[in-house]
């Protein structure tokens, strides 16, 4: 039975022991619908062209898992950060770990999609918000149907989450091959602010297809900052589909990690519907052997005086490759928009690949629209100038790396989760170096 | 200390170089001149080692060890160094970790262990009186958006920092006004001891006004086709390179 059979033969057991009262019970059974019309992406789609799912969708999936499965903290106490405290959202193979969270409902709700569904004080946020900014798009879809788990987080207006907060999916290895779809909520209100780490890890070399579905809703002055750390097992494959829409005024910065997985593919969409917004768009992708990371973002400007930046960087050694398929629309009415995207690739290697597409699509007539791309190799006369200066070529080829990632890393704003990604970058580069940049 | 010997090369079969001879012992000062495209920067850079030429014949040994074939890291571990024309702008890294960086990296070549922080700290001020940096300037990315002089004085920062044995200037004068190259001259005079020695390579008189040559070479068609004492640097600097060539007919 193909993937998408066993699927749609699950969604009809799964749904049984759903209440059919359920806020979203009519957006699961139509999801589910155009999940069956529109199957799984191939090649064929425009916005699938470098990424094939093919050889990740052979594989036999777990789609329900065992509700036990049990992980002593310092099993994995690394993957968590350690000197700033955290609220931290945990799942263990898809099911809620409370062992290993710490949620909160002290004024704000940083806690679970489950409960927010079932429970009736949730509902009037659940029926502003829950699948009101995602795409209909077929993955999508298929969360949606089997939505049942996640991360919501609710910042009541004029507040500040006084700690980051870390949502984590730890797939144990217990099956086989294990599906996941996890599928998270986040409403922050006017002049709130928030700072969240997301994050996939596979404690094995068993096979996990994360279809992971992540909504943010700014509101008015809001500022969120969100941070996405990739750095899977080579087993693990990940699709994200993140849509951020915000509101007047709001500031919105994502950080996307790119250092491991199987194949990754990241969609992550802005829709500005207010004035004077910020969107920041930022990624580090370094890459090695036959890992596939795919980056499509999309910034709508549908409004005037806004501003959105890009900037993704990539490293590609061995057999790697990467996507970068970015996409800016600016509506007629958004006059005065500063846009700006950078995707700069650096392959180490002859067979390393890097597909690069930018792409503006303008209807205003008073904007300021710009988009750069590189692919190079490093720099053969900065190469010599280290090298010059007594720094042997394995050093100097790693600080060359490190300068040409580093101005992503100069915005994250918070300072453990920046040292470590510096060492986890030192770490896949293979050396280190006696300072922190 | 730096001994060349009928060094050819060139890139891709374009000869540049068409056999050099250059002798320079501790405590001298030298000084290259010639017109452009004369192959002085290619000299430079094939003495430090730089992978884009190739030689084709001769070679070139420094302190009695043939270094033709050795990578340019390891060439800076024995003492050479070279001041770019160009130096390159590494976005990134500060100014202080990149010579931390470098200093370390050779120190461990050497055998030795890192120096010690308080003792680097120390001596990075100490430079960059010497050359008349601010200190702010020592937390700014390497290079990155500095001035044509603010690069050069750097570069020499680095020299004061590393204290080669070998040092070659290569056009270090251009882009500096005289106040900037008055200073940085007297960087490289105070440096200066019976130990060490300097190649300045430059298109003008000017600079060695400041640091002064105890011999002159004019550098044509990738060969050293005249040398002398400083008196040639001022004959150059009036009568221009032609009375060479009509002299070499």
């Amino acid at each position: 039975m193909s993937l998408k059979d066993k699927l749609l033969s699950s969604y009809l057991a799964f749904e049984d022991h759903l209440e059919a009262d359920s806020p979203i019970h009519d957006l699961r059974t139509d999801a589910i619908k155009q999940f069956q019309e529109a199957g799984f992406p191939t090649k064929k789609e425009e916005a699938w062209k470098y990424t094939s799912l093919s050889k990740v969708l052979k594989q036999d999936y777990s789609i329900f898992p065992s509700p036990e499965n049990n992980l002593e903290f310092k099993q994995v106490k690394k993957y968590f950060l350690h000197d700033v405290d955290t609220y931290k959202i945990v799942f263990v193979d898809g099911v809620y770990s409370a062992f290993l969270s710490e949620t909160t409902h002290d004024k704000v709700d940083v806690c679970l999609l489950s409960s927010a569904l079932s429970k009736p004080k949730y509902k009037p946020v659940i029926e502003a918000y829950f699948n009101k900014a995602a795409k209909k798009d077929s993955l999508t879809s298929l969360n949606t149907a089997f939505a049942k788990e996640g991360a919501y987080i609710y910042i009541p207006k004029h507040r500040e989450v006084e700690k980051p907060i870390e949502i984590i999916n730890f797939a144990t290895g217990s099956e086989a091959a294990l599906m996941v779809q996890p599928r998270n909520l986040v409403v922050v209100g006017e002049n709130a602010h928030v700072q969240i780490i997301e994050r996939h890890q596979s404690l094995s070399s068993n096979a996990v297809l994360t279809n992971s579905v992540t909504e943010i809703f700014a509101e008015k002055r809001a500022i969120v900052d969100y941070y996405k750390i990739q750095n899977d097992v080579s087993t693990a494959s990940l699709i994200d589909s993140t849509y951020i829409a915000q509101e007047t005024q709001s500031h919105c910065k994502v950080h996307t990690f790119s250092l491991g997985g199987n194949i990754t593919r990241n969609n992550l969409q802005f829709i500005q519907n207010g004035e004077r917004c910020e969107s920041t768009l930022k990624g580090i992708t370094i890459l090695e052997n036959k890992q596939h990371v795919d980056h499509n973002t999309l910034v709508h400007h549908t409004q005037p005086n806004c501003e959105s930046h890009q900037d993704y960087k990539g490293i590609y050694a061995d057999t790697s490759t990467g996507v970068f398929n970015g996409k800016v629309y600016v509506d007629k009415i958004a006059q005065k928009i500063d846009a700006f995207q950078q995707n700069n690739n650096i392959l180490i290697d002859d067979k390393a690949t890097i597909n690069a597409k930018p792409q503006l699509e303008i209807f205003a007539d008073d904007v300021k629209c710009s988009h750069g791309c590189t692919i190079g190799q490093l720099d053969e006369e900065a190469l010599f100038y280290l090298r010059s200066r007594g720094i042997a070529k394995k050093e100097a080829r790693a600080l060359l790396m490190y300068a040409f990632a580093n101005n992503v890393l100069e915005s994250v704003s918070i300072p453990e989760l920046k040292t470590r990604i510096n060492k986890q970058i030192a770490a896949k580069i293979g050396v280190s170096l006696g300072f922190q940049l | 200390m730096l001994h060349i010997k009928n060094l050819h090369a060139g890139v891709s079969n374009k000869d540049i170089l068409n056999g050099i001879d250059l002798d320079v012992n501790p405590g001298e000062v030298h000084a290259i001149m010639g017109p452009n495209g004369s192959g002085k920067s290619t000299l430079a850079s094939v003495i430090a080692g730089k992978e884009e030429f190739e030689v084709t014949e001769g070679d070139i040994s420094f302190e009695g060890e043939d270094i033709t074939e050795l990578d340019p890291e390891e060439r800076a571990h024995k003492g050479l160094f070279l001041s770019f024309q160009y130096p390159v702008e590494i976005p990134g890294v500060t100014v202080t970790n990149f010579i931390k960086t470098a200093i370390n990296e050779t120190r461990k070549a050497q055998g030795l262990k890192d120096m010690p922080a308080g003792e680097m700290l120390k001596k990075i001020r100490e430079k960059a009186d010497l050359l008349e940096i601010d200190r702010k300037f020592l937390s700014r990315s390497l290079n990155e958006g500095f001035s044509g002089g603010e690069k050069k004085r750097n570069e020499i920062f680095q020299m004061a920092m590393m204290e080669p044995k070998l040092a070659i200037l290569d056009e270090t004068d251009s882009g500096l006004d005289i106040d900037a190259l008055k200073v940085v001259a007297n960087g490289v005079n105070k440096l200066k001891s019976k130990d060490n020695a300097v190649v300045v390579i430059t298109h003008y008189q000017r600079l060695l006004e400041y640091i002064v040559p105890d011999y002159v070479h004019v550098l044509m068609g990738g060969k050293i086709v005249k040398s002398g004492g400083k008196e040639l640097a001022y004959q150059l600097e009036e009568k221009g390179y032609d009375w060479i060539k009509e002299e070499l007919v």
